[in-house]
Order: structure tokens, then C-alpha cells, then sequence
């Protein structure tokens, strides 16, 4: 009996531990960056076109390093959609045995590696190929960016999506082909919508990745704080800034508070994402009837 | 039964830590009967810790505390007595002489290595000279062509460091005259990167340490004179400054053993490895 109320205790501290740590970063990110807002003010700070931090007089003025995470993430959308579901359809109802025994585990290979080599690989190879290939000025912009973050989200993306796909119950797809329809109907017509929320559900996790990436956007992206005009201009996302400055930044100036402060916008845009993930999914299911 | 054998297991490895941590802490306190402090320059904090490490090596009763927060914190420090030896990029200000005067502490200034900043371009830019009022002007976005400078009718790609750099502090400082380098400029983390971004770019232009010069970029000519050790050593390359350690007075005892190192042909041999120029024997590279 005590064995049991001891084990009780340990695992319920153990899961009410990431709790704490999510309040206890939460907590840390508002005292640390309301100074910022006190000073500055939250449109003039997020509104504003200028990053100078360190000038005098100093503009704090994050619009181009929302819009660069914007852009990246955007642009991350189109490489990591197409081949994360893709490669998930192909692995579901495609792939024999084989295949997929090659196909699964290099997948998974693919989220293991390291951001700080796909940052080299970008930094050393991608960039000048994209620079020749289009004849730009520099091959380190928003487009070189958003490849290898869509490649980085690609795992995620197809490793949801194909467990969603797994989990449409057999009965509909054999009451769809009884019905006469081909295989093609009934991918597009009834596996597809049933897995929706999940494959929803995976996009959103593998961009919301995409968008806290830090590395390699910080040695590929350019790094330039001006608000891009194309996708081939140079960018310098919000972990990048936080990533290149926090270490010099003077602990307790304005600078350290405004750190902390695109911290806080960065975790209020990865919230709203799960947030609308769990939206999402939550409609799929009463939609199907499927319960929780 | 097994699974408490293994938990207390783990309590024994947790205990064992603590142990460990405490029985760290305490050497570190027995070790700091003799310490020196150094604060100032983030530009000099590399020299100063590469060199406090190897000195840390060979007396081990010594210890020394290395801190940055830059040359006027520095300075403040050894007025108010917080540090042994103050770090600084410029030399001291007359009025911080007469201030440090009146509060009885007598500033000895000690040049412990140079800085020197080449500009560089990609190897086939035909550009091989730039005045220092050309830089300024590509830096703060007034050209934007290679065309008017003498080369071909391409874009110029900025290359600039994040502003937290000790180079970026030094180039602001003796190119920029303090204005905003254009907000569309590449940033980069470090100098080796700036030179990775400027030898795949054609179109770019970059500024490094003169200990990070390679073949694969070239370095342009500031105001006619070349960034090569001689003229850094000499004061007449444009982009080049003296880094100082200031004590109070003439260094004494284990102090003096400090400077002397730094000073010798083995601290100057580290002063080159952290990118600097050293102010006497080899800078071949």
C-alpha cells in the first residue's frame, strides 16, 4: 500500500514538473520583457520598422524580425507540406514492405541530424548554389532559409501524418471501394478528410518548429533586419536576433528587456499554433463522430 | 524489492553530485589566495582570458578573475579600486586622468597588442582601393553600386557583424564615425563567417581581424595603404588601434608577473591565435 501511494507521488510530481517549468518560463519571459513595454510600448515595439538596439539613440523596432519569421516560416510551408504529406500518403498506401522499411527509418534519420549541420550544409553549399542558380546578390535570404527549415519540419509533418492515416478505420475505406469508387476516390474523397485533422494537426506542429528554429536560420536566413521585399532578400528572424545578441546584450538594459520581449511574442505565436492545432482536430472528430 | 534497490541507487549517485559540487566550491575558495582581477574591453577579454588560463596553468596558488562590460566600466573599476587591471580599446580620456588622480590611483598604461581591420572583396572584384569616406559611404547604404567605385555595374552586398562584436564596436568606431550601417546589410556571427559569406559572394564586401586574412578573399587597400602587420604595427593602416591594460602605477609582484607574460613572446603568441596583432616577434600566419 505504501509502495504504491510512494510511486503515486513520484509520478505525479514528475507530470505536474513540466507544468511548473512551463509557469516558471512564462513567468520569467512577462517580469523580463515588461520593462521593454513600459519603456517603449508594445505597438511602437512591434509595429516599429527599425532594429538599432545598440545605437544612440536605440529603435526597437521588431516588424522586420516578425516579418522575416513570417516569410521563413511561409516559405518553409510550401517545402514541408507537399513532401511531409506526401512522402505520409506514399508510406500509407503505396509502399510494400520494403520500401517501406528504407523510406521509414530515413525519415526518421532526417529529425535526428543536428540544425546547427543542416546551418553549415545551408551556409556552405546551399547558398552559393541558389546565389548562381539565380543570379542574386546573395545566395543567404529568406528562400535559402526556407528550404532547409522545410526539409528540417519535413519528419514531423510526415510522421503525424502517417500515424492519422493509420488510425482511419478500416470500415471506411472498404465501404468506400464496395461502393464502386477507385482507389484514387477514395484518397481524395474519404482517407484523406478522415485523416484531416490529424495531417492538420501535423503541419502545424512541423511549422511551429519551423518558426522556433534558431541555428540554422541564424547562419543561412542573412541575418539583415530590413523588412523583405522578396523572397530572395536577406531576413533576420526573431531566434536569430535573440540567438546573436543575448550573449552581449548588458544584463538589465533595454536591450536584455527587448531580448525578452520578442521571447514573449515568439512563445504567444507558437501558442496560438497548438492552440489552433488542438482546435482543429477537436472539429475533425465531432465532424466524423469519432469521440476523443 | 529490486525496483527500491535501484531507487535508492539513485539517491547514492544524487548524494554523490553534491558531494562533488561541494567539494568543488570549496577548492575554488582555498585556491583564491591570490587574485587578480581584470575587467574592461569585450575587444581585449579574449587576450585577456586565453592569456589568464595559461598563467592560471603554470602558478597554481594564483587566481584570476577575467570580466568584460567594456573600456569606460573598465576604467571606472580601477578608479574605485574593484579591479587590478582595467582593459580598454581607447586609450584613457583626460578628464577619467584627472578623476583617477584625485582619488589617489595613478593610471600605468600598457599597449598589449593591436587591432587591425581589413576590409575585404571577393577575390575577382576588380576594386583593389577604397578611401575610408567610400566605406562609410557603402556602409551606410549612400552607394549601392560596385560601378561608381571602379567596377563593374553589380550590386554591393554588405557584410556586416552582429553589433555585439568587439570588431563591429571597433569598425563602427574608426570607419563608421559612429553613423547606422543600412539595415539590409548581412549580418554575421563571427569572423570567420563574414569571410565564408564574402569568398562565395561576388558582389561582397566585408571587414575581418587581420589575424583572419586568407587567399581566398582579398583585402583592398584603405586610403592607399595596404592592412598587412607592418602597417598595423606602425599606426598608419586607417582601420588600426592600440588595446591597452591599465594598472594603478607601475605593476608590482604577482601583477607585474601578469604583464610580463602577456608581454612575453608566449602571451603574444596567444594574442595572434585569439586574431590580433601582436606588438612584437612573428605575425606570419
Amino acid at each position: 500500500m505504501t509502495k504504491e501511494r510512494i510511486y503515486r507521488w513520484i509520478f505525479s510530481i514528475l507530470a505536474f514538473s513540466s507544468l511548473f517549468f512551463l509557469l516558471g518560463i512564462m513567468i520569467t519571459l512577462l517580469v523580463q520583457a515588461l520593462p521593454m513595454f513600459k519603456k517603449v510600448g508594445i505597438l511602437e515595439f512591434i509595429g516599429g520598422k527599425y532594429w538599432y538596439p545598440t545605437y544612440d539613440p536605440a529603435s526597437f523596432g521588431i516588424l522586420p524580425l516578425i516579418l522575416g519569421s513570417a516569410m521563413v516560416t511561409t516559405g518553409a510551408a510550401f517545402v514541408c507540406i507537399p513532401l511531409g504529406v506526401g512522402s505520409a500518403l506514399y508510406l500509407h498506401e503505396l509502399a510494400g514492405p520494403v520500401q517501406r522499411a528504407i523510406m521509414k527509418p530515413a525519415i526518421e534519420i532526417l529529425a535526428g541530424i543536428p540544425s546547427i549541420v543542416y546551418g553549415f550544409f545551408g551556409m556552405v553549399i546551399m547558398a552559393p548554389m541558389v546565389q548562381r542558380f539565380f543570379g542574386i546578390p546573395t545566395g543567404f535570404n529568406a528562400f535559402t532559409a526556407s528550404l532547409i527549415l522545410g526539409v528540417m519540419a519535413t519528419p514531423t509533418v510526415c510522421s503525424i501524418s502517417e500515424d492519422a492515416l493509420n488510425v482511419v478505420p478500416g470500415s471506411f475505406k472498404e465501404a468506400s471501394l464496395a461502393l464502386g469508387a477507385n482507389r484514387w476516390q477514395t484518397l481524395v474523397k474519404v482517407t484523406i478528410p478522415a485523416a484531416g485533422s490529424g495531417i492538420s494537426t501535423a503541419i502545424i506542429l512541423g511549422l511551429s518548429r519551423a518558426v522556433g528554429e534558431t541555428m540554422t536560420v541564424l547562419m543561412v536566413a542573412g541575418g539583415a533586419a530590413v523588412i523583405p521585399s522578396s523572397i530572395f532578400d536577406p531576413v533576420r528572424p526573431m531566434t536569430a536576433t535573440i540567438a546573436a545578441e543575448m550573449g552581449e546584450a548588458v544584463v538589465g538594459s533595454l536591450h536584455f528587456h527587448a531580448l525578452f520581449a520578442i521571447g514573449l511574442v515568439l512563445f504567444v505565436i507558437t501558442f496560438i499554433f497548438n492552440i489552433i492545432a488542438e482546435m482543429v482536430s477537436r472539429r475533425f472528430r465531432e465532424r466524423l463522430g469519432l469521440g476523443r | 524489492m529490486k525496483k527500491i534497490i535501484i531507487m535508492c541507487g539513485h539517491t547514492g549517485i544524487m548524494f554523490l553530485f553534491i558531494a562533488l559540487a561541494s567539494s568543488i566550491f570549496t577548492t575554488t575558495l582555498k585556491a583564491g589566495q591570490l587574485t587578480i582581477t581584470i575587467k574592461g574591453s569585450t575587444t581585449v577579454l579574449p587576450i585577456a582570458q586565453a592569456t589568464a588560463e595559461v598563467f592560471m596553468d603554470r602558478h597554481p596558488g594564483v587566481n584570476i578573475s577575467v570580466q568584460g562590460g567594456g573600456s569606460g566600466f573598465g576604467i571606472a573599476s580601477l578608479i574605485d579600486g574593484s579591479t587590478d587591471i582595467a582593459d580598454t580599446s581607447r586609450p584613457m580620456e583626460k578628464n577619467e586622468v584627472i578623476k583617477a588622480k584625485s582619488k589617489g590611483v595613478y593610471p600605468h598604461e600598457i599597449i598589449v597588442a593591436k587591432d587591425g581591420i581589413a576590409v575585404i572583396v571577393h577575390p575577382s572584384n576588380p576594386v583593389d582601393h577604397l578611401s575610408t569616406n567610400q566605406i562609410l559611404d557603402i556602409y551606410t547604404g549612400k552607394v549601392s553600386s560596385w560601378s561608381s567605385l571602379g567596377g563593374t555595374n553589380t550590386k554591393i552586398v554588405v557584410v556586416s557583424r552582429d553589433t555585439s562584436s568587439g570588431t563591429y564596436e571597433a569598425f563602427e568606431k574608426l570607419a563608421l564615425k559612429g553613423e547606422r550601417v543600412r539595415p539590409d546589410a548581412l549580418t554575421t556571427a563571427s569572423n570567420k563567417q563574414v569571410a565564408i559569406t564574402v569568398a562565395n559572394t561576388p558582389g561582397a564586401i566585408g571587414y575581418i581581424g587581420l589575424g583572419y586574412l586568407s587567399s581566398r578573399v582579398k583585402a583592398v587597400k584603405v586610403d592607399g595603404i595596404p592592412c598587412t602587420v607592418k602597417t598595423v604595427i606602425s599606426g598608419q593602416y586607417p582601420l588600426s588601434r592600440p588595446l591597452f591594460m591599465y594598472t594603478n602605477g607601475n605593476p608590482r609582484g604577482i601583477i607585474n608577473n601578469y604583464i610580463e607574460f602577456v608581454l612575453s613572446e608566449e602571451g603574444q603568441k596567444l594574442v595572434r591565435e585569439q586574431g590580433y596583432v601582436g606588438i612584437s616577434g612573428h605575425n606570419g600566419h
